[in-house]
């Protein structure tokens, strides 16, 4: 045990985490460079796409120093707000993190809050400068930044680029001789700390831990303390970068477990695995019910496509235990689901993975978050949808979940910040200098201001610059109303939104004006209106289609006049008919993206 | 009896608003010629028939052709097919290459068709789209070939050009009609992507002109020319009793026939193939004795798409038991179920078994074409 390091990397996304991994894995001869297919760590499409990795995973490495062989052990943290949870996880596994600071854009809010998850679980830190390579690198001001961060020395920091393996040495030797070996008694009764699952569709749920005590083996019944379910351990085993089956792990090692689990739910992370002979005596602090904090609905585009979309959810929630649905149906959309997600990130992810994945063609409503609505009777409902809230008569009062949120800029934009997050019903909380023009500030603020274009436009007034963290912050009451959208006088139910009474009628106008903008004339006149209750406090036209005529159609433009035709048709397919009015996917959510 | 269309693709200038493929260089004419005789005979049995009934010369501009490179080309098609007695055929012509000498030269090949192509009379409307001729030259151009003999004419306009007033586009009208010409295409100007003209209007160097003056424009042009005695019988085209132009009409009915040339297109009835849009490549493959081209086999319900887009251009309309007979009885349900909006908006009318679009219908015809499709 005394030759095992565990560690994880901190880093914002694009800071480089993924390619210094990368590095990492070739100098420990862990891959050999022809497996490199840049950024190992990331094993989705999406992931890679988006530069983050979404779903932590975890990789052994051997590294012999001065005569010693180490085993290390990089468990992979996600790189977003909406998964903060499962990065505390992580850190617990871990006796050491990898600090990561793009040498070009020093902290980033996120890096900071991850960093005081690992300062809490002791973690000994390990700051790296990458992209030394970079031309516009301010490795002076980084360094200062961090200095102030950590009140380390400046020979602590290292100086590294993930591009050119500058560094990479000087990083194992760090994580060798810096962070200390796990604790943990291989005799004691066992306790593993599950960080992450997998599924496999061969193998069913993988689940990943790491040993604090005790020793596991194959064919040991074991069972999970949260929810109390017994198996089989059938095979246990390291990761490389396949699995590689042991027949024991002891104490401070991490590993992954098959024991025939077939869904998600029944793995939790977080939980505890002890034996069921001699268990441990108490669980591994810290584990939590995941709960979903947005919700939407998804619809089918084809309502025949309804069973298709049920089984495409329930298979995503196979390796995506935070992802809940239940059905739900709307009058404008048919049959579909509500479903609840971590956040917004979560939510596209799900959306995009149902896309790709499963060619399912869905519509997602307005996100809502989830409402406490006290009755005059003082029943305690959960709202999560505009159309289960009660009869305004039957209602005594409603609250809602805040966030404690984290914004890290420059100086020159916190004027624009301040006023975004003022609108945004935001309370400053504090506001303190990190080093030269940077700031932090924090705010308390409604979860349901964050869901409504609250990232883009805090990324547009920025510049990009602004990082944004958040934690939840407990419920408190709040003046909730109702706004409906109608088209040609009827109600749209899927476009109705909860919505702070102070913000009703400025919504209301601009959504009119964004759907002006996203509903294509048609042939006739188009009316939309936003109305509370019976009152209509907005209202758009949209005007006929006056012309619309190819003039020159001969034996040449019949080919490339046909397929245009076809295509536009096919766009139509994808819309939604409302009434008469034929809606554009993008137009349900319409809300999200307002000027 | 099949068609046959002869590309041209050379140009002494490019006009601004044109996206059809031609090169100003003028060098390869004699080559290009020799290679579209041996197409010819590569292509011998593409149709499938032998009967001819129209040849059509497009471009480009086939009026820079030579008398003699004509006669070539005739020579090869006479020596191939069976042209019928009463074959329309057709040369386009720019304004300023219709001399005397040069028409009289013509009428002695088996010409009986020429489509000039003027698009306005108006000076600064032709030095903005390019065009080398003046506005007295294209009047001179229709008296030179009435004079050369010439009785079935037909002119190319454009309305909607850029600063046009709705009076304006009168006056052409009026100048146009007042010619004896036996057929009129006009079309809106559409700014293709890529074309000088989109890159003006893109940059706002130029002022457009909107949809409703658009619309007025087309209104007044049908109100003009049925006044002057032309019969509406596609969106743009309107002829005289009798001078309808045979060779377009029968894209709209779906004849076959075979395109010759670079990027010339043919269509045998199931597929459309078109060949490359490069006189090298076209010179050189042929010269391999290969055909440089891309197809594409239709499936019916793109050739129902087809059928549905080419027939509601026109005034003969969409006859649905053509449709049931071609496509059967799904097609023809989907087709009645999918117009019924249209003809409740009074768009479209259905009678006797066809389908028509009329003046309302004609301005958002795309629209309801695109929404009978299948797909």
């Amino acid at each position: 045990m005394k030759n095992i390091r565990n560690f994880c990397i901190i880093a914002h996304i694009d800071h480089g985490k993924s390619t210094l991994a990368d590095r990492l894995l070739e100098y420990t001869k862990t891959l050999a460079e022809k497996d490199i297919q840049a950024q190992v760590l990331d094993n989705m499409d999406l992931e890679r796409e988006r530069g983050i990795t979404i779903k932590s995973h975890a990789i052994q490495m051997n590294y012999n120093l001065h005569g010693e062989e180490y085993t290390l052990n990089l468990i992979d943290t996600p790189g977003h707000v909406d998964f903060s949870y499962e990065v505390s996880r992580s850190i617990a596994a871990c006796e050491g993190a990898l600090l990561i600071i793009d040498a070009t854009q020093g902290i980033q809010a996120q890096t900071i809050s991850n960093l005081y998850m690992a300062i809490e679980h002791d973690l000994e830190i390990i700051p790296v400068m990458n992209k030394m390579d970079m031309d516009n690198a301010m490795p002076e001001e980084v360094e200062d930044q961090i200095i102030d961060l950590l009140g380390c020395k400046p020979a602590d920091i290292i100086r590294a680029s993930g591009k050119t393996g500058m560094g990479v040495e000087e990083i194992l030797h760090a994580i060798v001789e810096r962070i200390p070996a796990p604790k943990g008694d291989p005799d004691a009764p066992l306790q593993c700390l599950i960080f992450d699952s997998v599924f496999n569709p061969f193998r069913g749920i993988i689940a990943y831990f790491k040993i604090v005590n005790g020793t596991m083996c194959k064919g040991d019944l074991v069972k999970f303390i949260a929810t109390g379910k017994e198996y089989d351990a059938d095979e246990l085993g390291i990761l490389k970068l396949d699995m590689v089956p042991k027949q024991c792990l002891s104490a401070g090692n991490v590993g992954y477990i098959i024991s025939g689990i077939k869904t998600s739910k029944e793995v939790k992370v977080g939980d505890t695995i002890t034996h069921v002979k001699r268990p441990a005596t108490e669980a591994i602090d810290g584990f939590e019910e995941v709960k979903p904090m947005v919700f939407a609905g998804v619809y089918p585009i084809d309502t025949e496509d309804f069973e298709d979309l049920r089984a495409a959810i329930e298979k995503l929630q196979l390796n995506d235990a935070s992802l809940t649905f239940e059905p739900e149906s709307s009058v404008a959309l048919g049959f579909g689901f509500r479903c609840g997600f971590l956040g917004m990130l979560h939510m596209e992810i799900v959306q995009e993975r149902l896309d790709r994945e499963f060619d399912m063609n869905v519509i997602t409503t307005v996100p809502n978050v989830s409402y406490k609505v006290y009755t005059k009777k003082d029943e305690l409902l959960e709202v999560h949808n505009p159309s289960g809230l009660p009869d305004i008569m039957a209602i005594d009062r409603i609250e809602e979940p805040y966030i404690r949120a984290s914004i890290i800029t420059k100086t020159d934009y916190i004027g624009q910040i301040m006023t975004l997050c003022l609108g945004k019903r935001g309370e400053l909380i504090k506001q303190e200098y990190i080093s030269g023009n940077r700031m932090e500030l924090i705010f308390d603020m409604p979860l349901g201001e964050i869901v409504f274009d609250f990232y883009d436009k805090l990324k547009s007034i920025s510049k990009g610059y602004a990082s944004f963290d958040y934690h939840m912050n407990g419920y408190r009451p709040s003046k909730l109303i109702k706004l409906d959208i109608l088209l040609n006088a009827e109600p749209v139910d899927a476009l109705s939104s909860l919505i702070h009474v102070d913000n009703a009628v400025s919504l209301g106008r601009r959504m009119c004006e964004k759907l002006k903008e996203l509903i294509p004339r048609q042939q006739f006149d188009i009316a939309i209106q936003a109305a509370i209750g019976a009152k209509i406090i907005a209202r758009e036209t949209i005007k006929a289609v006056r012309k619309d005529v190819t003039a020159k159609c001969y034996g040449g433009d019949i080919s490339r006049k046909r397929k245009l035709l076809e295509k536009q048709k096919k766009g139509k397919k994808r819309m939604k008919q409302i009434g008469s009015v034929e809606v554009p996917q993008k137009a349900f959510l319409a809300v999200l993206k307002l000027d | 009896m099949s068609g046959i269309y002869i590309h041209i693709p050379f140009c002494k200038t490019k006009c601004s608003y044109c996206d059809f493929y031609s090169a100003v260089s003028a060098q390869y004419i004699s080559a290009l010629v020799d290679t579209i005789g041996r197409e010819l005979k590569l292509r011998e049995n593409y149709l499938p028939d032998k009967k001819i009934g129209t040849i059509y010369f497009g471009g480009g501009t086939p009026s820079l052709l030579e008398k003699k490179y004509f006669e070539q080309i005739f020579d090869t098609i006479y020596g191939l097919y069976q042209v019928d007695e009463n074959a329309e055929i057709t040369f386009e012509a720019n304004p300023d290459d219709l001399t005397p000498a040069y028409l009289e030269g013509l009428r002695s090949l088996p010409f009986n068709r020429v489509s000039i192509g003027i698009q306005s009379f108006d000076d600064a409307d032709l030095q903005r789209l390019n065009r080398r001729h003046t506005g007295a030259e294209a009047l001179q151009a229709v008296k030179n070939a009435q004079q050369a003999g010439f009785d079935n004419i037909s002119i190319d306009l454009i309305y909607g050009l850029p600063y046009q007033a709705l009076q304006a586009w009168e006056k052409q009208l009026d100048t146009a009609l007042g010619m004896g010409v036996q057929h009129i295409s006009a079309y809106g100007l559409t700014y293709e992507e890529g074309t000088p003209i989109w890159k003006r209007r893109e940059s706002r160097e130029i002022q457009t002109v909107d949809d409703d003056t658009m619309t007025d424009m087309y209104r007044l042009l049908l109100d003009k020319t049925g006044k002057a005695g032309f019969k509406q019988y596609e969106i743009s085209n309107f002829a005289l009793q009798g001078c309808r132009s045979r060779h377009n009409s029968s894209y709209w009915k779906q004849i076959p026939y075979i395109g010759l040339g670079p990027s010339a297109h043919s269509f045998d009835g199931t597929s459309r193939q078109w060949n490359v849009n490069s006189i090298k490549e076209y010179i050189s493959e042929i010269s391999e004795n290969r055909i440089p081209a891309e197809r594409e086999e239709l499936s019916l319900s793109e050739q129902y798409n087809d059928f549905v887009m080419v027939s509601l251009r026109t005034t003969d309309g969409l006859n649905v038991c053509e449709l049931e007979a071609r496509f059967g009885a799904d097609f023809k349900r989907f087709c009645l179920q999918n117009i019924k909006t249209f003809i409740e908006a009074e768009k479209a009318d259905y009678s006797d078994n066809v389908i028509r679009l009329n003046t309302d219908g004609f301005l958002v015809s795309d629209m309801i074409i695109a929404e009978l499709m299948k797909v």
